[in-house]
């Protein structure tokens, strides 16, 4: 049944975002720390487990796979509700304060997705040319 | 007639944001697909379309929750509020690689801890230039180009004056407004196509809405991994910005 693939989801998220309240509070910082990290990984767990033992059903993963759809979606209402205004209306400091970081962040990407480029990767790395640490 | 047809789209909220984001992503998609042919991908400007419409909204409604606080479009707020947004992020990691994301995970610590740290740094550079010369003020805008949450955050627990939190925030609001537009348009210079680049990218810039929908725009596929990492990001940023940062800028400038 669709519900129980949806109840599955709902069971990761909430013990996901426990944890990571409780992580936030024992590192005393008022704000969830990886709840959503944590709540994917119990979902691969907990589908895993299911799977190989044969007790998921087609009709339970598409209860799952329907929210995974609607993702899109729900983001396009959140961009909705961003408040524009208030990012425009902080200004120069703000508006450069914001971009240098972004582009900042941007180029650091590919520097250190090439420091701990995975071996395994089917790509070609880059790592051909100047031989040597 | 009008009274009537207001009165049911207010009433059944959520129904009649299912409508007007169906429409929206309808209307990009063809747009993608008959004005730009396929180069600019239908997510992305549905993400954009949605970023106008919230303008509109702010500047219509006057509030901080752009169009969703019309009332008729109020059911938005709940379509594309933190739960269900979870929600969905977390269904999209059914499928996800296991593997990859364990073979990931070192540069993700390093991408997370450098992401933080650089656009502090860039956020506190940018106070400075403006002039703030105390170490409060010029943690709490640093903090703020972390992320939005960030920056509040910090200037509570610091004492920051209201009208620095509020750049603060502005200053994370346009950081994750310029990545949902940003990302899709550098994503092939970046390397931006495999999972292993995507948690990277999740752990630098962090910003989960922005994260979110940036991904989103770029290749769906490619969500899980990028949101694995972020979801690290504002925590790490509300743990060091008050502590170690501020520290260090206090001594750096003792007011």
């Amino acid at each position: 049944m669709a519900i129980h693939g949806v109840a599955l989801l709902a069971l990761s998220c909430l013990g996901g975002f426990v944890l990571g309240d409780w992580l936030g509070a024992l590192l005393g910082v008022k704000a969830n720390v990886g709840g959503v990290g944590f709540a994917m990984l119990i979902l691969l767990y907990l589908t895993g487990r299911f799977e190989r033992a044969d007790r998921f059903s087609p009709p339970s993963a598409a209860g799952l796979v329907f929210w995974s759809n609607m993702y899109l979606p729900v983001v396009v209402a959140m961009a909705a509700q961003q408040n524009v205004l208030g990012a425009i209306r902080g200004g120069p400091l703000a508006f450069l304060a914001g971009t240098t970081g972004v582009v900042a962040c941007f180029a650091l990407v590919p520097v250190i997705a090439r420091l701990g480029r995975p071996p395994a990767a089917g790509t070609a790395g880059p790592e051909g040319g100047a031989g040597g640490a | 007639m009008s009274g009537i047809l207001q009165e049911v789209l207010i009433k059944n909220g959520l129904l009649t944001a299912f409508l007007l984001v169906g429409g929206l992503m309808g209307l990009s998609y063809w747009a993608s697909a008959r004005l730009t042919a396929g180069r600019l991908h239908g997510s992305a400007i549905a993400v954009f379309g949605g970023l106008v419409l919230a303008g509109i909204g702010g500047v219509v409604a006057g509030g901080r929750n752009g169009l969703a606080d019309l009332p008729v479009f109020a059911g938005l707020g709940l379509l594309g509020g933190n739960m269900l947004r979870d929600f969905t992020i977390v269904a999209t990691a059914y499928g996800a690689s296991f593997a990859e994301l364990r073979r990931s995970g070192l540069p993700v610590v390093v991408a997370l801890f450098a992401g933080v740290a650089t656009a502090f740094l860039c956020g506190a550079g940018v106070a400075v230039a403006f002039g703030y010369r105390d170490a409060v003020s010029i943690t709490t805008l640093g903090a703020g180009a972390v992320t939005y949450i960030v920056g509040p955050v910090t200037g509570a627990a610091l004492g920051a004056s209201s009208e620095v939190m509020a750049l603060s925030i502005a200053a994370g609001l346009v950081k994750a407004i310029l990545v949902m537009i940003a990302t899709p348009l550098v994503a092939k210079r970046i390397g931006l196509d495999n999972p292993h680049a995507a948690m990277v990218y999740g752990g630098t810039l962090g910003t989960n809405s922005g994260v979110a929908a940036g991904l989103a725009a770029t290749d769906p596929k490619l969500v899980p991994y990028g949101v694995m990492a972020a979801t690290f990001y504002t925590g790490l940023g509300c743990l060091l910005a008050p502590s170690i940062f501020y520290l260090v800028l206090r001594v750096l400038c003792p007011a």
